[in-house]
Parts: C-alpha cells; sequence; structure tokens
C-alpha cells in the first residue's frame, strides 16, 4: 500500500500498462519532453526515460491528436492521448465525436476503438478558457464513455479499466485534486493523498461509490465536488442533517441503481456539479429518477451546479458560480426544509 | 507499353470499368427510386483510384472521402457486399449501419470511408503511426478531395505526418469543385501540390485521368513510404463526370469544359490506348465490359435478395460492450 497523489498515481499506473502492453503508447503536448512538465500538470513526468518510443510528443494540433489516437487504436495499438485543458478538446471535436464515436457503429461492428482521452478539467482562476467542465458535452454522444475519478484509488482503478476496455473512454481529471508538485503545483488545490494498494486492481465501468452514508438526503457529486458535498455533509451533521454522498466515479455509464437505492432511504435528492447547470450530466439524472423513481422522493429534486455563465476570472466571481460548500450547505437545508 | 505486363494493363483497365459500371448501376437504381439515401459518385476519377491502390497489399491501409465508392471497390472491398450496403442489408459492408458515405472492409484494409471533408486525413495519420509502432512494412494511402486541402485537420495530419516520416501518401484527386464552388474562389494557387512545401513533403503533380502515369506516381510514393523515408503528397488533376450528389446538374459548370474533359475520360483513352498498342482488341475489351455488366446484375440480385437488418440492431454496435446504451 502506497501514499499517492491523483498525478503520482496516474503516473505509476500509465506506466505499469505501458510495460505491461506494448500497444498502450501516450500521445500529446509536452507530455514527453525532456526537461519538460510531464503534460500540463505533471501526470507523464519522466515517463520518456523508459518509453521514449511510447511518449509521443505532437505539435500544437488536436485534430492531429484526436485522429491519430484513433486511427492506431482501429489498427491495434492502444493509445492514452492527453490535451493539457479539456478546454481544447473542442479543437478536435469533429474527430472524437464524428469518426472516434462512430467508427465502430458506421462499421457495423467490424471496428473497435480502444483508445483513452484524458482531460483536466475545473475552474482555477484561468478564466473562461481554461476553466471548463465539460462533462455534459460528451455523455451526450452514443459511442464514447465517459469516466471521471476523484481519488487516487478510483483514478488507477478506472485509468486501467479504461486502458483494457474497447471502447473509447473520455477521462476527466480535476486539476484541483491532481496533486500537482514544485511550479505546476496548483493554488488552492485539496490534492488529496489517497492510498493505491501494491496488488493489481481494476474498476468496473458503471458502479458507483457511496463516500459518506446519511439516511436524511442523497448528495450525487462528482469530481472536486465530492469532497465540497462531503465538507457539507460535515457541517449538516452538525445541524442533525445526515447527508449519503454518492460518487458515480463513471458518468458512462451510470450506476442508477445505487442512486434509486439510496433514495428509496433518504426520500430527497441533491445533484452537484461544476459543469453548467443546464444539460448536464445532473439534467439527465434528474429525468431518469422523475421517469424511473420518482415515488421514493418527498422533496423536488435540487440541481447545485455551476450558473450558466462562462468561467470569470475574477476569484470573487468564480467562486460564486461554482458550487461552494457554503452553496451545498444552504441549498440541502433549503431542500430538507421544503 | 511501359514495362507493365498484360496482365496488369487488362486489371487496370477492369477495375476502371468496374468502379464506372458500378456508378452508373447505382445512379438508374436511383433514379427507379429503389434505394435509400443519397450517393456522391465518382466517375471520371477511376483512373485516381485504381492507379493509387492497385500495388497496396490488403495488409496495407486505405482512408477514403464522402465519394468512396470508386476507392473502395479499388481496395478490394467485395462488388456484392457494396451493392448490399446501398440496399441497405445485413450482408453489406457495414451491415447496413453505414450507407454509401461510409462503404469500407477492414479485411482489406479498406476504412469506413469517412464523409466529413477532411475528418478521414488525420486517422490516416494515426494508421500510418501504428503501422510504424507495430514495426510493420504496411502503408497508408489517404484520399482527400482539392475542397478538403483548406481544411485544418488536413495541414495538421501533413505536419504531423513528416515530423514522424510516416507511411503515408496524401492522394489529392484535385476534380477542381468543393461541391458547387470552383478551386478558383477557393485557393489562390494554381497546383494543389504547393501546399506541400510548407511541410517540407516531397509532391508530385499527376495526369489523375491517366491510370498509368498515377499508377506510377503510386509506386514511387509507396516504396518511399514502405522503405520508412516518409509522406508523399500527391496532386491527381481530375473531373467528376456526375454532379457533386444526387440531384446537381452541374449548372455551375460550362458545357465546353465539362465536353473537353470528356475528350480525356480515363477509360474511354486507355481503352484506345490499349487497342491501338496491340495489348488488347476491342473485341476482348467488350468481352471484359460485358462480364462486368453481368456481376453487377448478379450482385443486384444477391444484394435484393438478402435480407434487411430489424429496427432494434439499431441498439447493437454503439460500444463492444452489448446493452450498453
Amino acid at each position: 500500500m502506497a501514499e499517492k497523489s491523483i498525478a503520482e498515481a496516474l503516473r505509476d499506473a500509465i506506466a505499469e500498462e505501458m510495460r505491461r502492453d506494448e500497444t498502450v503508447f501516450c500521445i500529446g503536448e509536452d507530455i514527453g519532453i525532456e526537461g519538460g512538465f510531464g503534460g500540463a500538470f505533471t501526470v507523464t513526468l519522466g515517463l520518456e526515460k523508459e518509453f521514449r518510443d511510447r511518449m509521443v510528443d505532437t505539435p500544437i494540433s488536436e485534430i492531429l491528436i484526436a485522429g491519430a489516437a484513433t486511427g492506431a487504436a482501429m489498427t491495434g495499438m492502444r493509445p492514452i492521448a492527453d490535451v493539457q485543458y479539456g478546454d481544447f478538446l473542442f479543437c478536435m471535436m469533429d474527430q472524437l465525436v464524428d469518426e472516434t464515436a462512430k467508427m465502430r457503429y458506421m462499421s457495423g461492428g467490424e471496428i473497435k476503438v480502444p483508445m483513452v482521452m484524458r482531460a483536466p478539467v475545473g475552474a482555477t482562476t484561468r478564466g473562461a478558457q481554461h476553466a471548463q467542465s465539460l462533462e455534459g458535452f460528451f455523455t451526450h454522444v452514443p459511442g464514447l464513455k465517459v469516466i471521471c475519478p476523484s481519488t487516487a484509488y478510483d483514478a488507477v482503478g478506472l485509468l486501467r479499466t479504461a486502458v483494457h476496455d474497447d471502447d473509447p473512454v473520455i477521462m476527466f481529471e480535476h486539476k484541483k485534486l491532481y496533486g500537482s508538485k514544485g511550479n505546476r503545483a496548483e493554488k488552492g488545490a485539496l490534492s488529496p493523498i489517497g492510498e493505491v494498494p501494491d496488488e493489481y486492481y481494476t474498476i468496473p465501468f458503471g458502479e458507483a461509490v457511496i463516500r459518506r452514508e446519511g439516511t436524511d438526503v442523497t448528495i450525487v457529486a462528482n469530481l472536486l465536488m465530492v469532497y465540497n458535498a462531503i465538507s457539507a455533509a460535515e457541517i449538516l451533521a452538525d445541524e442533525g442533517i445526515r447527508c449519503e454522498v454518492i460518487d458515480p466515479r463513471t458518468l458512462v455509464p451510470f450506476d442508477y441503481e445505487t442512486v434509486y437505492r439510496s433514495i428509496r432511504k433518504t426520500g430527497r435528492l441533491a445533484i452537484v456539479h461544476e459543469d453548467v447547470e443546464r444539460n448536464g450530466w445532473g439534467a439527465e439524472l434528474a429525468a431518469k429518477v422523475a421517469s424511473e423513481a420518482i415515488y421514493s422522493l418527498n422533496a423536488p429534486i435540487k440541481r447545485i451546479c455551476t450558473y450558466n455563465t462562462p468561467i470569470p476570472f475574477a476569484p470573487v466571481m468564480e467562486n460564486y458560480v461554482v458550487p461552494s460548500v457554503e452553496r451545498i450547505v444552504e441549498e440541502i437545508r433549503n431542500l430538507i426544509n421544503s | 507499353m511501359l514495362n507493365f505486363s498484360r496482365e496488369k494493363l487488362l486489371d487496370l483497365y477492369k477495375n476502371m470499368v468496374l468502379i464506372r459500371k458500378y456508378e452508373e448501376r447505382i445512379y438508374f437504381l436511383f433514379l427507379e427510386g429503389i434505394m435509400p439515401g443519397t450517393i456522391h459518385q465518382s466517375h471520371g476519377q477511376e483512373a485516381s483510384a485504381v492507379g493509387m491502390l492497385y500495388d497496396l497489399q490488403k495488409t496495407d491501409y486505405m482512408t477514403t472521402t464522402h465519394r468512396p465508392a470508386g476507392h473502395a471497390l479499388a481496395k478490394g472491398v467485395s462488388l456484392k457486399s457494396m451493392m448490399a450496403e446501398m440496399f441497405a442489408k445485413t450482408s453489406g459492408c457495414c451491415h447496413g449501419y453505414g450507407g454509401a458515405m461510409h462503404v469500407g472492409d477492414m479485411a482489406v484494409g479498406a476504412v469506413p470511408a469517412i464523409a466529413i471533408v477532411g475528418g478521414g486525413v488525420p486517422l490516416g495519420v494515426g494508421i500510418a503511426l501504428s503501422c510504424k509502432m507495430r514495426k510493420t512494412d504496411s502503408v497508408c494511402v489517404t484520399f482527400l478531395g482539392d475542397g478538403a486541402t483548406n481544411e485544418g485537420a488536413v495541414h495538421e495530419s501533413m505536419n504531423g505526418a513528416m515530423i514522424w516520416k510516416l507511411p503515408i501518401i496524401f492522394a489529392v484527386e484535385n476534380n477542381l469543385y468543393g461541391a458547387s464552388t470552383s478551386i478558383k474562389q477557393t485557393t489562390t494557387i494554381e497546383n494543389l501540390a504547393e501546399r506541400a512545401k510548407a511541410y517540407n513533403m516531397p509532391a508530385e503533380i499527376v495526369d489523375g485521368n491517366d491510370v498509368i502515369a498515377v499508377n506510377q506516381a503510386a509506386e514511387r510514393a509507396i516504396a518511399r513510404a514502405r522503405s520508412g523515408s516518409g509522406p508523399t503528397f500527391l496532386e491527381l488533376k481530375t473531373y467528376r463526370i456526375g454532379g457533386h450528389s444526387r440531384n446537381d446538374t452541374c449548372g455551375y459548370r460550362t458545357k465546353k469544359e465539362e465536353a473537353e474533359w470528356a475528350k480525356r475520360d480515363a477509360i474511354k483513352v486507355f481503352g484506345e490506348r490499349l487497342v491501338k498498342e496491340k495489348i488488347a482488341s476491342r473485341k476482348e475489351l467488350n468481352a471484359i465490359d460485358e462480364q462486368i455488366e453481368q456481376d453487377i446484375d448478379e450482385a443486384v440480385v444477391y444484394a435484393k435478395s438478402e435480407p434487411s437488418p430489424v429496427a432494434e440492431d439499431a441498439f447493437k454496435n454503439v460500444y463492444v460492450q452489448e446493452g450498453l446504451i
């Protein structure tokens, strides 16, 4: 058992997959440059020492990254691609949505596209274009799987599953959870350190985890919001409100059953995500609950999400639009009293 | 004729006629109203398809565009499976999930066609990267049209292919029009091959209606790719006989221009050359034509008689893991 940050855990897990399978390779900007950064958040730092031929450094060409990863995946390789900031996924949107996601379908099942696209998300006072949470764009696309680990343990287990998976997987990682060190450290980061077992394990997609048990309200939250939700739950516990916090870990596929089971107990549901509220994954979850499990609820479903604005720069504004612990506490209180 | 074997010369002719007659039959079937979907046909561009792909192996790859039928047939996708796909049958090369704009068959290295202009080119680079990383000697021919050379995806791909010295050939079929818009309105250069200079990529300008010229340029480019010397850009100057798509009456082209290109019809010119140089008699060529008509007749009968998918098949093949939608 080792204590690792998410960045360290992912680095070790990627190296291990590359050792295990020589068709696994990394492709992206600034990922394997000697003396460089190891990607924007140090995840691939130093991997070029052991895997020079399989650390494919690219020009600043996101369409190329996605196309090269997809083409390689279609023909026997297992790429782990990466963009510096999730926002840059838009540059490669045609490849991911029209090509990557549809190759298998258009070929009538003849093609597999076993690729992983890693993308950092989250608001970190960098302004509107290095800040977005993008889950909703990608959960909307049939053919893509979408995962979002919030702990080192999950990052390792889900990355392994993603690398082994024969379908394309978009993996969102939160900048404030990496625990990147040195000059790549993130101001105001939570950087949780977690235990990662020495023995090899994987985590199946579509299995949520209950981060905290409770009986009064179910809070479903992902990435950084898992931590905000837990902090809110601790404050609310002092007021006698017992929150159950569920981390879905993967959004496509999504573990609805764990949510349904929880709300049968609590009768209340709040959904917390950093993606904007409008048409976020929370909207889909709310609609599913409304159609499949509405009679479990004693109160309306509450979504606590980033307001429908771009991410502003001024910290006072950024902290306001992204769900804070205080906002979650307030909204849950209202939900309980409704 | 040159040092080509008689067998190869007749194959080149036959493969071109197959594409021409296939496209003509598809057009007829559309007029009859018995085929679903839409069509973007390649008649007139047969020499580019056949010349480029004749020397490739099944283990080599090809990516193509929304105008893919000629490329797919020339890469070895079976006529019957192509026709069945056009009729949206389960025995189609994409099992009814693809249609006219996505035909292909990975078993012969024909990547299902990508109908986003320029969208298949980055995939071609990825395939070539894979060929190199897996230490095979396979190569990839990636087809694009003149219009696609204005797409960012193509420029990122050309640059990437050069820095990684990949076994890929950019086969640009310059048919002078992007849908209805003349190339004169969309670029300021005379030859698209000039764009390769920006990436230090070897390039050739080729008469895309001369199957021999195309094939020789392809041989040079394929040899360069196989030997690890990197990409080549081939500008194949050609002309589509038909419209951009099903309902296009080509009001944006002059009859004079069409007539001039008709004189350079790849199949007509090559057939005459074969006869003149006594490679084959007109009678022999006619026999080839008739055999192909018969093959197409059979393919149509086959395709019509094959089963259609059921509606719920729509849920399959979204993911490898079934039931996950």
